[in-house]
């Protein structure tokens, strides 16, 4: 099988991080998967075990400049890496942690509270946007922040705030007032830095997901939580542009993680088509089976050249919305007929909890879901086309 | 004291070898290449050497096209100092790249050469024993321990019989086995390091060493496929297949 190392030209130094990456990924990460997901929880003493390891490795933080200590990795290498990573869950893989990029607009006081301890491994931070009622159409969202004296007071509910790990501190969006825009009012939305030890803050173990289960989520309530106004992130009512900078290239690099899977599973797939026989031979033989794996192949190989396009283009300070909308919707989408395929090939051990496939077909259905569902990365590309059409 | 490792280009361990349809080799185009692990364990060997004082400089050489630099990279990229490149004509076989090894020992007087004991793609393991004979000092193959005393080191040796220890007086030539050691995982720093480490080419013309065409390769084939097995019932039946086919 091509490897991403053949049919894309990697300098050495990319070349290099991945080989080490896919060692160190062997020794400490793969082993513990079947029994995380069988706990629906990673033991903490190895998800220490592997943080340590990758700070030991510099492999934390990597996504982050190297002025505030981090790995200095361009957004190319970073999705190789990204690639990398997917093929484990987010329960292990976070803990080679790539604290989101949002921390960049700290300033003053925050860099040394939340930034550098974010890099150095000693906080890890959460991203609290989505609500019960506020998914997809985020402006939807209850969450307020009232000004009150110098101070805000916070107050709402979050849920389906993943982690790897209980976080020390939330950047929580919440509604700070309404603007007038020629279509009408407009919630303005601010992200606040808020630790978790905040009176009125609580923060509760959510509902058992059935993909990625070691990978929990969090429900995040406030009740009159007040923050200075030095726990603004970025400016007061533009939460949402700050999000929104951050958010377009973790489409990519979901998109990449799941080329990344789609690789494993084509992997197994091709495997089990060359070992198990049936009528006499190798179900390969069978075009029901080869054919299925022809088509696992291609759009691998059309979801890598996707994702490496925005990746690119992203170094080069071109990428669009659009860009990584099609990178995250035909990847995500690619892998979960990859992960279809891969169950059919194995027939009824496809769904055997022995082997990792069933769980890799769990995994896969979260990723057209998160980070933008299909139907919103949908939405952007055909929003951005139609406007070409109707300006003319 | 200096240590100098050699480091070959091999297609990875991972790879399912092919022979080329002409049967003019076997087939690297679009084909992973790594460092051949038995001369990793060696490079590991020498860094924790240096890391513990008793190595003051380690030197990564390679024999090889310019593509064999990703591997003097990688080499720099795990600690090595600097890397040598010494760029052939033609075929490359043991003898010559032994001859090639001694040059540049007697350029750089290395108090240690480490290599693999072979390298996993041609598995000749003849180029450490090679370089001991030309340059005149003592081997130690198949290392499985390795132990500086002063002006000698102590090595234990993987043989038939079982483990055997010597002590050779250095310089001398250690070929190294894989229990010796286990590489580290390069560090994304080092890597980023590795760049700006010194490379050296060297033109094999400039060495003044005769290519040795001693030996030639006719043609690759693969193994014929393995013939199927049969089951046996008992141990009775087991001696009765073999001695029919002549086994025992």
């Amino acid at each position: 099988m091509p490897e991403i190392d053949m049919y894309f030209q990697l300098t050495d130094e990319q070349r290099m991080i991945l080989d080490s990456l896919r060692g160190f990924m062997e020794q400490e990460i793969f082993p513990h998967e079947a029994e995380a997901d069988r706990a629906g929880q990673l033991a903490p003493e190895i998800g220490e075990r592997i943080k340590r390891k990758a700070l030991e490795m510099g492999f934390y933080a990597m996504n982050l400049p190297t002025s505030v200590g981090g790995g200095g990795l361009d957004y190319t290498t970073m999705g190789l890496v990204e690639r990398e990573l997917g093929k484990a869950g987010w329960a292990l893989s976070g803990f080679v942690t790539r604290p989101t990029e949002l921390l960049l607009a700290c300033e003053g006081e925050q860099v040394e509270r939340y930034l550098e301890p974010c890099v150095s491994g000693e906080k890890h931070e959460c991203f609290a946007l989505t609500e019960p009622g506020a998914g997809s159409d985020i402006l939807s969202m209850k969450t307020r922040a009232v000004a009150d004296g110098g101070d805000y007071v916070i107050d709402g509910f979050k849920h389906f705030i993943s982690a790897h790990t209980p976080p020390d501190f939330a950047i929580v969006f919440a509604v700070t007032g309404e603007d007038r825009t020629e279509r009408g009012a407009r919630k303005r939305v601010t992200a606040f830095l808020v630790d978790r030890d905040a009176p009125g803050f609580e923060f509760t173990l959510g509902p058992q997901c059935t993909s990625q289960r070691a990978y929990r989520t969090y429900q995040l309530s406030f009740d009159g939580v007040r923050v200075g106004k030095g726990q603004i992130l970025g400016e007061e009512g533009r939460g949402l542009e700050l999000a929104d900078k951050w958010l377009k290239m973790g489409r990519v690099y979901v998109g990449a993680q799941c080329c990344g899977k789609m690789e494993r599973l084509l992997d197994l797939a091709a495997e089990w088509a060359t070992t198990r026989k049936q009528f006499g031979k190798p179900i390969g033989r069978f075009q029901g089976t080869s054919f299925k794996l022809a088509d696992m192949a291609t759009e691998l190989q059309a979801a890598d050249l996707l994702v490496m396009h925005a990746c690119r283009k992203a170094d080069a300070g071109s990428m669009t919305p659009q860009d990584a909308a099609m990178a995250k919707l035909f990847a995500t989408e690619a892998l979960g007929r990859a992960a279809d395929s891969t169950v059919q090939i194995y027939g009824g051990m496809g769904l055997m909890e022995e082997l990792p496939v069933e769980r890799l077909w769990r995994d896969a259905r979260l990723e057209r879901i998160w980070d933008g569902t299909s139907e919103i990365q949908r939405h952007i590309i055909s929003r951005t086309l139609l406007r070409e059409y109707e300006a003319t | 004291m200096k240590v100098l490792v050699g480091i070959k280009r091999v297609v990875d361990y991972n790879v399912r070898i092919k022979v080329r349809s002409d049967g003019s080799g076997v087939e690297t185009d679009g084909v992973k290449m790594s460092v051949n692990p038995f001369d990793e364990i060696a490079l590991e060997e020498a860094l924790r050497m240096r890391e513990a004082g008793h190595a003051s400089e380690v030197i990564v050489v390679s024999v090889g096209g310019d593509e064999c630099q990703q591997q003097l990279r990688t080499g720099l990229a795990m600690g090595a100092d600097r890397a040598i490149q010494v760029r052939p004509e033609g075929e490359v076989q043991p003898l010559t790249v032994a001859r090639i090894l001694l040059a540049i020992a007697q350029r750089e007087q290395p108090g240690l050469v480490l290599l693999g004991k072979q390298a996993i793609d041609d598995d000749c393991n003849q180029t450490g024993q090679m370089l001991a004979a030309l340059w005149d000092r003592p081997q130690a193959t198949f290392a499985s321990r390795l132990e500086l005393a002063g002006e000698a080191a102590r090595v234990t040796r993987e043989v038939d019989a079982g483990l055997e220890t010597i002590e050779v007086d250095l310089p001398a030539v250690v070929t190294v086995d894989l229990r010796l050691n286990e590489p580290r995982f390069v560090k994304l720093p080092d890597i980023m390091k590795a760049k700006r480490k010194p490379l050296e080419v060297i033109e094999f013309g400039d060495l003044e060493i005769a290519p040795d065409p001693s030996m030639a390769v006719s043609h690759h084939a693969p193994p014929p496929p393995r013939a199927r097995g049969i089951m046996v019932e008992d141990t009775a039946q087991l001696v009765a297949e073999l001695k029919n086919r002549g086994l025992l």
